[in-house]
Formats: structure tokens, sequence, C-alpha cells
């Protein structure tokens, strides 16, 4: 079922004009902010399909950038948001590709803050609802309406089960998990699900575990 | 949630003995592990918001950023305060309310994606207007607000909700069966008489599609918004009256995916073809592509 629970269908409360064009342009904006977990220096933004061909009408740019300033989808400051981006020295760079296959809602979003990058595609599916299809280069499958936690970690033995057991030690349910990797022993990146607020002793504890070098937390509201 | 199509929905709804508002407010429970008075009071300020949204478009100037739209909704409202509407009083107020939101949209103001927001006007139309005539209480409206919520999830997942995917009967056509769908159960319908007003509803929008000129949600949309809600008091009232959808519902949303898939990209909100590449409709384009130079 890609549309989960009823507020995908009346929902959100929202800026207009376009669901797919707008809010979940927000959407996807806020979850490659909250993956890099801070503000960013720089923000690449590129469209496709029908984003390319008609973002600028929809306001997709002011929404993809309001959502990399971690605002939700009904705040008025969208409006206004990349003169609130150039105010707080974010710099902003926008293109239009051609990605054959994709979903005709699609954007690629890649952030950097100093050392530290995002780099997030995801489409707008309808409705405000948005797949997150790729997350630094590794396969995802992620909306980002529940509480989600991305980690970067190394393909070894155990790291899942670690994982898995602290949740089950914080008695947090997982509702999906994906772990994609570059290669045998390489890097990988898990991306968990789950169906209650994640409390900050469980990203703690996962974050100490071995093998994981990265990890954020991301709730779209 | 306990049903994946309508004829499951009917038999949950008929073997509890409950509304459709009641089984999607439970499974939503049930799925996000919410209390019911918690989802409830999500949806009682989505109302407020869309009610606000009435009342702005009927009250304020509205233009839409591009300045192509507004003001349509305060024309239809004066006309019909001031005559006697072809449609009639009841249905051009529904119209009025849903141009209303839908100018609200255009204008970068605050709406609720019903199912999306193209189509933001036709449940707040057709709920707002009802509300005013039947004096129904708020928490009415906002368990028909559950209504339309499980049948447009139906759609959503059995065929599509949005334009890009599957052109404007993906949205004006699912928020009209939706409305449709809720009235009926608003005016004390039967969960079937509910899902044959989704069926007739949707057999008229089939094929509809997304040309939006210079790919705003502006034209035609905001008008389309305007019929839809009129449409959806039709399909309410020929389900009330006890015509039943010959094709079954769940049938006639497989044919929307049909539809749609088979629809050429140029007619799913790229603004390539359609009303969009009218020689005026490429005339509003240019202009507007020189205006942002």
């Amino acid at each position: 079922m890609r549309f989960k629970n009823v507020f995908s269908i009346i929902g959100p409360a929202m800026i207009g004009p376009s669901s797919s064009h707008t809010a979940g342009a927000v959407r996807i904006g806020r979850f490659a902010r909250q993956l890099l977990g801070e503000m960013p220096g720089e923000a690449k933004i590129c469209f496709y399909g029908s984003f390319a061909e008609t973002f600028k009408g929809h306001g997709t740019d002011l929404a993809v950038v309001g959502g990399i300033l971690d605002y939700p989808t009904d705040d008025e400051r969208i409006r206004h948001s990349l003169q609130n981006a150039e105010d707080m020295g974010v710099e902003l760079q926008f293109s239009t590709g051609v990605a054959p296959g994709a979903h005709p809602n699609t954007v690629k979003i890649v952030l950097s803050a100093g050392e530290k990058r995002s780099e997030v595609i995801g489409a707008s599916i309808g409705g405000g609802t948005i797949m997150i299809r790729n997350i630094d280069g590794f396969e995802a499958k992620c909306s980002g309406e529940l509480p989600t936690l991305v980690i970067a970690h190394a393909d070894r033995q155990g790291v899942l089960a670690g994982i898995t057991a602290l949740f089950s030690r914080e008695n947090v349910n997982i509702g999906f998990i994906i772990t994609d990797r570059k290669g045998r022993t390489a890097e990988a990146l898990t991306m968990v699900e789950a169906d209650s607020a994640i409390p900050e002793n469980l990203i703690k504890a996962i974050s100490a575990l071995p093998h994981v070098s990265r990890i954020s937390s991301i709730h779209l509201t | 949630m306990r049903f994946r199509n309508l004829q499951e929905l009917i038999e949950v709804c008929n073997k509890e003995s409950k509304t459709i508002s009641q089984i999607m407010l439970e499974d939503q429970a049930e799925e996000s592990g919410q209390s019911v008075a918690e989802i409830t009071a999500v949806m009682a300020e989505y109302y407020q918001i869309m009610k606000t949204a009435v009342h702005k478009g009927l009250t304020e100037e509205i233009t839409s950023t591009s300045g192509l739209t507004g003001g349509d909704a305060k024309r239809v409202e004066e006309y019909r305060r001031s005559g006697q509407p072809s449609a009639g009083d009841i249905a051009c107020q529904a119209m009025a309310y849903a141009l209303a939101v839908s100018e609200v949209n255009a204008s970068m103001g605050r709406i609720v994606a019903t199912p999306t927001a193209g189509s933001c006007g036709i449940i707040p139309g057709v709920f707002v207007s009802a509300q005013e005539r039947f004096g129904w209480d708020d928490d009415h409206l906002v368990r028909g607000l559950f209504s339309a919520g499980a049948i447009g999830y139906v759609i959503a997942n059995n065929s599509f909700i949005s334009g890009a995917e599957g052109g404007c009967q993906a949205e004006i056509g699912s928020a009209i069966g939706m409305a449709a769908g809720a009235m009926v159960e608003l005016r004390g319908g039967t969960p079937e008489q509910a899902v044959h007003a989704v069926g007739l509803a949707l057999k008229n929008t089939l094929g509809l599609i997304c040309d939006p000129v210079g790919g705003l949600v502006e034209i035609p949309c905001i008008v389309r918004n305007g019929f839809g809600a009129v449409n959806a008091l039709a399909a309410a009232d020929m389900a009330l009256a006890g015509v039943r959808s010959a094709i079954p519902s769940d049938e006639v949303i497989d044919v929307m995916l049909e539809v749609g898939t088979a629809m050429p990209s140029r007619h799913r909100e790229t603004a390539q073809g359609g009303l969009a590449q009218t020689p005026t409709g490429r005339k509003i384009m240019k202009e507007l592509r020189a205006r942002k130079k």
C-alpha cells in the first residue's frame, strides 16, 4: 500500500498551490535537511520530469528551500523561503535534469555544511505523500511519515542485530527496515522506520555501536 | 486497515453495523497507535482550516501569485445572492465555496489537500455549504472527513490521486467521488449507497486530462473545483435516490488506473498538451516566462 493512512488522503494542511509540487517538495527538502542534521551552507537542487517542467509556476523551488530551512508544509514563511535562505547565508543552486524511468515528480537535493554532506533523491507521489528513493547513493524506500533513523555503518556481521536489539530494549517497534551496501564489507546504510517516537538515548546507544559512523533522526510532521 | 477496496469496506461496515467513518477512525487509531481523540482533534483542525479558507476566498480580494486568476468565487457568490442561479441556490453555493478555497490555494494561502491541493476546493465546497443548509455541528462534518478519507484511501492505493500520474481524473475525479460518498453518509445513507455514489461520480470524470496552463494550478483547475462540487452533490443525490453504479465502483477505480496509465505524458500535468498548448495557453505561458526574467 503506497498510502498508509487517512491523513495521507485528507491532509496535509499546507500552503498552496500543489500538494505534489509544493507540500511534497517541502517534505523532501525537510528530509534532506534533517538527514544533514544542521543548517547547510550550500544546497544543490536538481528537478526531474514534471518538476523540471513546472517548478517555477508551482513554487516548487520555494517549497524545497522551505523544507531545507526545516519549515512544516503549512508554514507561511515558505512564500519567502528563497530570501530567507539568502539572509541565512545558504547558497542555492538550481538545475534540471533527465532521469528516464523515474517518477514524474522527482528531485535530487545535495546539502553540505563544512565537511558534512547529504544527498537525497525523492519523489512526490501525490497528495503531499513522498517516497525517498536514494540516500547518499544507497537505495532507500521511505515516506518520512514515521519517525525514521538513517544509520551509516560498515557492512559487518552483527551490526543489524545490534541495532534491532537496542530498539527492542527501548520498546520501540520497527515498522520497516531496509539495508543497502556498496559491496561486501564495504559501506552500508540502514534505514529504520519506527512506530513511535525514537528516544534520544536509543539514538546515542546506536551511534556508540561498533562500525556505526553516522546517524540521522528524521521526523516530518 | 481492514479494507483494501470498497467492497471490503462495505463488508466490514455491515458486519459490525458501523458507518464508513467509524471504521476509518478505528483503523486509523490501530494503524497509528494514537487514540481516537487525538486523531479526531487533527481532523477537527483540518476542518477549521477549510472553513477559514472558504471565508477568506469569499470575503477578501484574492489574486493568484501569477496574477492570472482570482475573484471568481466572489463573482459567483454575489450572483447567487442577487439572482436566480440556473443550477439552483444550493448547487451554486457549493460551487462558490469550492472556487473560494481553490483561489486561496492558488494565492499560496493555507488549505488542506483533499486529496490534493489541485482538488482542495471540492470537499470544503460541499461540506461547508451543506453544514449551513442542514445546521450540522462541526463534529458531524469531521466524521464526514473520515468517510471521505476512507474512500480516497481505496482510490489512492488501487489507482492514483495525482495529476502527474493519472491526469485530472485522479485529482478532481477522486475528490468528487470522496465528497459524494461522504455526503451520502452525512445524510444518513447506507455504506452501499455511499459506495455507489463513488462509482457514479468517478464514471463522469474518467479520461479527464491534467493540462494546466503554464503548469499552474489555476486554469482550468479552479473552475473544475467549482464543477466538481456540483457533480458531487448530483452523485450523492442519485445514490440516495437509489441509483446504483451498474459497473461496481471498485471496477470503475480499475478503469481509472487503466486510462491514466495509457494517458500520454503531455496530458499528465506537464503543461505540454491540452489547454496549456492552445494558442492562448501558449501566449500566457510566454508572458509568464518573460515576466520571470
